[in-house]
């Protein structure tokens, strides 16, 4: 293996990005400088980060890449950065998605765009430390820094109610933090160390685990969000913006199931076993809760955000029955979401930027113009309903898989979930894209821009290839999940 | 070649679809049929061919290995897979070639036969398919191509209704083919079918904890894939997607809900007979539910008035009668009368097709009549395939049905026998529906508005062909084939796939059927014609005041037995009705308000109450300082 060292060059490509952005000239009406910048950026750091996947080695389960930093001069509190395969294909997904959002924004104009796009590449040097860091103190900075520039893109280019759902989001996820901030400095005072590799060697006595767990758990469940720490998700997927929403949904997500696994379930396996049930309880729930509010929706987006929360529920599901099949499962479910979500959420911004609304009764019969659209919407419908042959099946089959060799009532319940899910996507589609064209739409209709085909595309692509070929992601993943199953104790179910 | 086979339908879709922009409607159809037509061919060698190359599994790749869990994408060529590709490939060619015809004028019909391509590729990964998670996609591919093909006329709010009545449906039933499938590996551990055969004897005591309750996994197993087989192929409580189906155009319905689809359900449980067969309970509940859905569906399909409705009924009660055969154990019966259904099923809806064609889109038979001189051929094509439909001696369907009747009678068990009496009289009912509707159609005087009478006509040749070529397969095919599907030799090469009683051939049921029972379909069938010779045409003039008598036994039967409406009170009421609840009263009441809200509600009001102590009044302050000295003070005794 060289010895470049990928991670701090992918976190710093974008800060330099952000520099050019910022120096570009202002009265531009097109911001054109910035959005060229802001391209090139991307690109080079999405071509970059795949040097990853391609230079990975499948067969070690312990963390590649690794760079260490000194930090306030000590030797136990150090910036670390490093992947494994839990997180390598986080990375990957962190600096697709976001080149993703800058082509969908090439050609829209947009308020203090130039601020825009800074925010989302700032965004995304965050999101890269948060996946790669191997240190706690680390983990924990960048990942509350993603909440800045979150916050601002909500509550700046947001709807009417953006300030109440930024603030909504805001303590939320605040409120989980400061427990896990103090779950940070405990394990740091009992062990003088903050570095996850060394915190795998360690057990805790089951008592303190089970207080850790918790703390770490409000945080992620509120992030990922499990039921009833959901209710943040519709509010905010609401107000923001087209791309704050694809990054929201498609990789901020992640991070608490990411967290789940990386934390709860790697350094305190006692308590996990031990909160399992409580998990597949609240799991269980928010599937078949939330895809039922689904049906009743009027508002596309807020549609999509309680079906997160519902695929979400599958996450949860597939990282607590702590087998292989369940985390592989869980896996990819969370980057098929990530892409199927992200999908969804740019064919409403599409539809939006059009007609400038998200109210379901307003549409109907888009699809007779806008054929070519209708077809990709319906394959991320396909996705989102976990057809066989794309990638959101192979998640929730799996899942369900290892649920069921657990506990068959869990998994009885939550694949109930399928055939909801399948109710509300379809019902959307045809509300907005079957039945007669009405005035509305015939009044005004454009077609998709090159830009637009181009996104939908490579998303369509995406989930066929992943569909198809799981293993693509599964055997990156395998050998570090295995090392996490090792370190569990046998499971009581 | 076998593999060819397969993957050509899938070209043809690709080829539809990209280019639809740059070729003309006409040039693609023709396309997408000379293809269909390679692919029948290469299936028609194949099979032709199947005795020396032999049972053998062609491995493409591997799909998902995690951990213990590993499935291949593979194909197997059997003889139950090459047959069933040959007939799923020579169908959809016909109904390929019809519409060229039927849809001559739809401005979409590329796309028409790209889905059409599409539905074939899936049908045959599925019949073709060597593990049960890629069975399963075929499985849902079927479904999403029916799905789309039903709601192709996407501007009719009933069509897109019904698209999703049915796929929502099926996916109740795959709920639990799901289910069958995680039991199936947690099991035996593999999902490859040729190892589960293997496994299954070895497994045959073993017990499955399903939702805390212990039961024999292969009951278990089987009565889950039942489940899903039964939203598959509509039997009766899951069969209410079936005649709404029907509005998808007429090719649609001949081909996915006649001949291949809806079968998929049979098809499967003839495929995991070996493992049905371990569990007796699953045999009798295929066997009851069977006969239930061939009783019902029979009954109800008497009294619609929808040309299509009445044959989907009549497809959702022989598709009954294949359960039946299922349910007693005569796998390869069911099998027969699954392709000699599909030949006289097809035809009867491309030649309501072809009526409804003439007829200007014309789709109740009340509004029809005196056809049979103006368009002959259809007339002939309609009356061959309902006289096989019934069962009339030499046609198709006289050899697979009656089989499947007297292996009823012959099984020595009183549920057979109840069997045996339900599937005569469903018989009856065939009869009267079929005779009802030749004659509505085609005879009695016409009661088409003059527009539609001066614009009656032949369908054209392109259309007419594949009707010509099912009346020779629905006439012949079960003359000459019987022996293939019963006769004790061909029994020995079905066994090595499928589970075969040897005992029971052709000339078992030959010696023990008495003579009596043998005939009796043949004159149930005459009674039938003349039951219904008499109502319409003899007491024509008493029918009405016979159904205001009986206007509540009229109601019931043409309300499908009020199925639809329960279902729509209950669960569909009931889904809707939690969601709002759950999001208005818990999500917004209840969270919000105790959480983020109430949170900054008592912060803030907090906030005031404090923000009211600062008054600013020196002897506020002074006050406080006393009493709040005086309370440590006393604290400070009152402890030490």
């Amino acid at each position: 293996m060289s010895n470049l060292p990928i991670l701090p060059i992918l976190i710093s490509i974008p800060l330099i990005g952000l520099i050019f952005i910022l120096l570009s000239s202002e009265n531009d009406e097109f911001a054109l400088q910035s959005k060229r910048s802001a391209l090139w950026t991307s690109i080079s750091n999405f071509l970059l980060s795949l040097y990853l996947p391609l230079n990975f080695d499948k067969s070690i389960p312990h963390f590649q890449f690794v760079n260490s930093f000194g930090w306030f001069n000590s030797d136990n509190l150090k910036f670390s950065l490093g992947v494994d395969g839990l997180s390598m294909p986080f990375i990957v997904l962190s600096t697709f998605l976001i080149l993703l959002c800058v082509i969908f924004l090439y050609p829209q104009k947009k308020k203090n765009m130039r601020m825009y796009l800074a925010s989302f590449i700032l965004l995304e040097s965050f999101l890269i430390g948060t996946f790669s860091s191997i240190d706690l103190f680390s983990f924990y900075i960048f990942f509350e820094s993603i909440l800045i520039p979150m916050y601002l893109i909500i509550g700046f280019w947001g709807g009417e109610r953006r300030i109440y759902s930024a603030y909504k989001f805001f303590l939320y996820t605040l409120l989980g933090s400061v427990l896990m901030l103090l779950a940070i400095i405990f394990l740091y005072q009992e062990f003088g160390t903050t570095s996850i590799p060394r915190l795998f060697d360690f057990s805790l006595p089951f008592y303190i685990q089970v207080w850790l767990w918790l703390a770490f758990f409000a945080s992620f469940a509120v992030k990922i969000p499990m039921w009833p720490f959901h209710t943040w998700l519709p509010d905010a997927h609401v107000e923001a913006p087209t791309e704050g929403s694809v990054i929201l949904a498609g990789i901020l997500l992640k991070l608490g199931g990411y967290g789940f696994i990386r934390f709860n379930l790697s350094i305190l396996p006692d308590a996990s076993i031990f909160f399992t049930p409580f998990i597949y309880f609240l799991s269980v729930i928010a599937i078949i809760y939330t895809s039922l509010i689904a049906l009743v929706q009027e508002d596309m987006k807020k549609l999509i955000a309680y079906s997160s929360v519902a695929h979400m529920g599958f996450v949860t599901l597939g990282i607590f029955s702590s087998n292989l099949q369940g985390l592989h499962g869980a896996i990819i479910q969370m980057i098929s979401h990530g892409i199927i979500s992200a999908a969804l959420f740019f064919s409403i911004g599409s539809i939006y930027n059009r007609y400038k609304t998200k109210e379901i009764n307003f549409y109907g019969g888009l699809g007779h113009k806008m054929s070519k659209f209708s077809v990709f919407f319906l394959i991320f419908t396909l996705g989102a309903i976990g057809f066989p042959g794309t990638s959101g099946f192979i998640g929730e089959y799996l899942t369900l898989l290892s649920v069921y060799s657990k506990s068959t009532l869990v998994a009885f319940l939550s694949a109930t979930g399928v055939v909801l899910a399948a109710s509300y996507m379809l019902i959307l589609y045809k509300r907005v894209f079957l039945g007669v064209v009405n005035e509305r739409i015939e009044k005004k209709t454009e077609r998709l821009n090159i830009f637009e085909i181009l996104t939908y595309s490579i998303l369509a692509v995406v989930i066929f290839i992943f569909g198809i070929k799981p293993n693509l992601i599964l055997d990156y993943t395998s050998s570090s999940l295995e090392r996490i199953i090792k370190l569990y104790p046998i499971s009581i179910f | 070649m076998f593999f060819l086979s397969i993957f050509i339908p899938l070209i043809s879709y690709l080829f539809c679809v990209i280019f639809k922009s740059y070729l003309s409607g006409k040039q693609i159809s023709l396309i997408s049929c000379g293809l269909l037509s390679i692919a029948t061919t290469l299936s028609l060698i194949s099979f032709y061919f199947f005795h020396i190359n032999g049972d053998s599994v062609v491995l493409i790749s591997n799909w998902i290995s995690s951990g213990s869990f590993s499935v291949d994408w593979s194909i197997n060529f059997n003889l139950l897979s090459c047959s069933m590709v040959l007939m799923v490939n020579f169908v959809s060619t016909l109904i390929h070639i019809y519409s060229v015809g039927y849809m001559n004028k739809d401005p979409k019909r590329s796309t028409f036969m790209g889905y059409l391509g599409l539905f074939t590729f899936f049908m045959l990964l599925l019949v073709s398919s060597n593990n049960l998670l890629q069975l399963f996609l075929g499985w849902e591919g079927v479904g999403l191509t029916s799905y789309l093909l039903i709601g192709f006329w996407n501007y009719k709010n009933s069509a897109n209704d019904a698209a999703i009545k049915a796929f929502v449906v099926n996916r109740i039933g795959d709920f639990g083919l799901l289910l069958a499938i995680f039991t199936i590996f947690v099991v035996f551990g593999t999902l490859n079918i040729n190892e589960i055969m293997i496994l299954v004897n070895s497994y045959s005591d073993s017990y499955f904890n399903f939702l805390g309750i212990k039961i024999h996994s292969i009951t278990l197993i089987s009565v889950l894939l039942f489940i899903g087989c039964m939203g598959k192929s509509a039997q009766f409580g899951l069969h209410t997607w079936l005649p709404d189906a029907m509005e998808g155009p007429t090719p649609v319905s001949a081909l996915i809900h006649a001949a291949t689809m809806v079968t998929a359900g049979v098809f499967l449980l003839i495929l995991m007979s070996p493992l049905i067969e371990v569990s007796e309970f699953a045999s009798k509940l295929i066997l009851i539910v069977g006969s239930l859905t061939c009783i019902f569906a029979a009954s109800v399909a008497i009294f619609q008035n929808d040309i299509k409705k009445i044959i989907a009924y009549s497809t959702c009660s022989q598709l009954g009668y294949m359960f039946m055969a299922v349910g007693a154990s005569a796998y390869s019966l069911a099998y027969f009368h699954l392709i000699s259904h599909a030949f006289f099923k097809a035809l009867l809806f491309l030649g309501a097709g072809s009526v409804i064609h003439s007829m200007s889109d014309e789709q109740n038979i009340k509004n029809m009549g005196g056809l049979y001189n103006k368009i002959p051929l259809t007339y002939l094509t309609m009356i061959i395939g309902s006289l096989s439909l019934i069962g009339v001696p030499f046609f198709s369907g006289y050899f697979s049905k009656d089989l499947i009747l007297e292996t009823l009678f012959l099984r020595d068990s009183e549920l057979s026998s109840y069997a045996f009496l339900t599937g005569l009289l469903a018989v009856l009912f065939t009869t009267l529906y079929s005779l009802r509707l030749i004659i509505y159609v085609f005879h009695r005087k016409s009661m088409a508005d003059e527009k539609v009478v001066a614009h009656i006509h032949e369908s054209p040749f392109i259309m007419t062909f594949p009707l010509i070529v099912l009346s020779i397969f629905a006439i012949f095919f079960g003359m000459f084939s019987n022996s293939y599907f019963i006769g004790s030799d061909y029994l020995s090469v079905w066994s090595e796939i499928i589970f075969v009683d040897k005992s029971f051939n052709e000339n078992f049921i030959y010696e023990n059927m008495p003579i009596f029972y043998k005939k009796l379909p043949l004159i149930i069938i005459i009674c039938g014609i003349i039951i219904s010779y008499l109502i319409y045409f003899s007491f024509d003039k008493f029918l009405p005041v016979i159904k205001n008598r009986l206007r509540i036994v009229h109601n019931f039967f043409k309300n499908k037995w009020y199925i639809d409406e329960i279902y729509k009170k209950t669960f569909v009421f009931l889904a809707f009705y939690l969601g709002k609840g759950f999001w208005k009263s818990v999500d917004r009441d209840l969270i919000d308000n105790l959480g983020p809200n109430g949170m900054s509600k008592f912060v803030s009001s907090i906030g005031l109450i404090v923000s009211k102590m600062q008054s600013g009044y020196l002897y506020h302050y002074v006050l406080s300082i006393i009493i709040g000295l005086t309370l440590l003070i006393s604290l400070y005794t009152y402890i030490f």
